[in-house]
């Protein structure tokens, strides 16, 4: 039994302890809000956020999240309204198909945690290991670039 | 194909000496931060053997800073090298490449010690602490030994770590007050993608002589790699155009590239010598 505390809830699962993180949360959890892209590290659809910090649910053994604080996208929102960097994206058109957006929002969050008033290149390399493949980058920045704004 | 998960068992003994113990029963491989061994068990190509946490040792987590050296603990990742403003200051080679090891989120996860253990001949940190001649501890369940870091690779993904050893920590000497470095990584994107070259230099002038010199290079042999002959052959040279044109040979002579899917061996051997000659330029200004 490995024991999880996701968004601030308690979990307990019955898994392997080398089964990947993001399948654990897809699969076990139902928390489906973390998407895999390439299983590989590269393009940051599987983010969550791992005691505060940015990192890939796909290149994490379950084990090693045990007595960690895990973050996913469906601790964002408060309640039913939303954040005020999903609000951004929304409104700055931000999001196409979605797949990146939930990985592209936990990575603003931990840029804007440590960069309140981040600069463009600050964004692009916060924002690098998050590939998106509809979108295009410029809408994605402007919505960062909204969401410190009201910071 | 991706490995089946279940046939694969971890686990995360509470300290570092029953960590050691562990290993000491043979068999184990250690995961500290995951990104090489998660990237291998989703390709298919992890061996099927228990695996042993570290990740979670703050024991092997740690940036000291004494008068003499700054020492590492194996498991500080790129983000707590980076972001330590005595690192930052004082060993640029090193926190320009931690900089620059994949995204954020992988900077975040991957550790010094994976990247030296992992040796690929292009990873990013080796070339800095080859330059710096680093020194490295190593720990087992019978005792410690240190090494120079110029001795731990041996050959393509081969290190002089024995069997239930582990990467304690990594000391940089900080005797680098007057020296002028240079680090470039040249890659399909930049930070993003590994390297198909990176040279990481240093060097002291006096009396517009080269007085010493320092050169670590990633991808230009089989394992990362310190440029000896380029270094005699720029050791108490002014910085002309001849001394320029002899390093590039010197250069060209001792590297041994690779071809491989990032680059071929002709492009490596060429970029590096424009690399070694945007250094020696910026010396001389
Ligand atoms: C998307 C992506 C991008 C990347 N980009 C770069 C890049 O630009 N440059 C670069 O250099 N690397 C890059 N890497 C590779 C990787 O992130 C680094 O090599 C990292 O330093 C590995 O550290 P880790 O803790 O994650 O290693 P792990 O995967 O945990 O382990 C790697 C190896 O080291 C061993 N090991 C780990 N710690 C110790 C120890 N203390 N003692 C003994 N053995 C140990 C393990 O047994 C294993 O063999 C990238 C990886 C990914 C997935
Ligand atoms: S699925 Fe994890 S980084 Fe692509
Ligand atoms: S919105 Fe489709 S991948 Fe980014």
């Amino acid at each position: 039994m490995i024991e999880l505390n996701i968004n601030g809830k308690p979990y307990t699962v019955d898994v392997p302890p080398m089964k990947r993180l993001l399948d654990v949360l897809r699969e076990d959890l139902h928390l489906t809000g973390v998407k895999e892209g390439c299983g590989e590290g590269e393009c940051g659809s599987c983010s969550v956020l791992f005691d505060g910090v940015l990192a890939n649910s796909c290149l994490i053994p379950v084990l090693q999240a045990e007595g960690v604080e895990i973050g996913t996208i469906e601790g964002v929102a408060i309640g039913e309204q939303l954040a005020p960097i999903q609000q951004c994206f929304l409104e700055e058109g931000g999001a196409q198909c979605g797949i990146c957006t939930p990985g592209m929002i936990l990575a603003t969050k931990h840029l804007l945690d440590k960069y309140p008033q981040p600069t463009l290149p600050q964004i692009q390399e916060g924002l690098a290991g998050n590939l998106c493949r509809c979108t295009g980058y410029s809408r994605i920045f402007a919505a960062v670039e909204a969401a410190a704004k009201l910071a | 194909m991706r490995a089946n998960a279940a046939q694969y068992e971890l686990i995360a003994p509470a300290t570092l000496d029953d960590v050691l113990a562990t290993l000491a029963t043979g068999g184990y491989t250690p995961i500290a931060g995951g990104t090489e061994i998660m990237v291998a068990l989703s390709a298919g190509r992890l061996p099927q053997k228990p695996l042993v946490s570290l990740q979670h040792l703050k024991e092997l987590r740690f940036i000291e800073t004494t008068a003499e050296a700054y020492v590492i603990g194996a498991g500080t990742t790129f983000s707590d090298i980076r972001h330590h403003a005595g690192l930052a200051a004082d060993l640029p080679l090193l926190a320009g490449a931690a900089s620059w090891t994949g995204s954020i989120a992988n900077q975040n996860r991957g550790t010094l010690g994976g990247n030296l253990v992992n040796a690929s001949p292009a990873a990013d940190s080796p070339p800095a602490l080859l330059a710096y001649e680093a020194t490295l501890k190593l720990v087992s369940a019978t005792g410690s030994r240190t090494m120079p870091y110029t001795a731990f690779h041996l050959g393509y993904k081969k290190t002089a770590l024995l069997p239930g050893e582990l990467v304690y920590s990594i000391a940089v000497p900080r005797i680098w007050t007057g020296y002028r470095s240079y680090t470039r990584k040249v890659g399909t994107r930049n930070a993003q993608a590994i390297s198909k070259i990176a040279l990481a230099c240093l060097a002291r002038i006096e009396e517009n002589k080269i007085a010493d010199i320092r050169i670590g290079a990633a991808s230009l042999s089989a394992m990362p790699m310190r440029c000896a002959a380029t270094e005699s052959a720029l050791l108490g040279q002014p910085v002309t155009s001849q001394t320029v044109e002899k390093a590039r040979a010197a250069l060209a002579s001792e590297a041994r590239p690779i071809d491989d899917i990032r680059s071929t061996a002709a492009y490596r051997a060429a970029v590096a010598g424009n690399l070694l000659e945007e250094f020696l330029q910026q010396l001389s200004t």
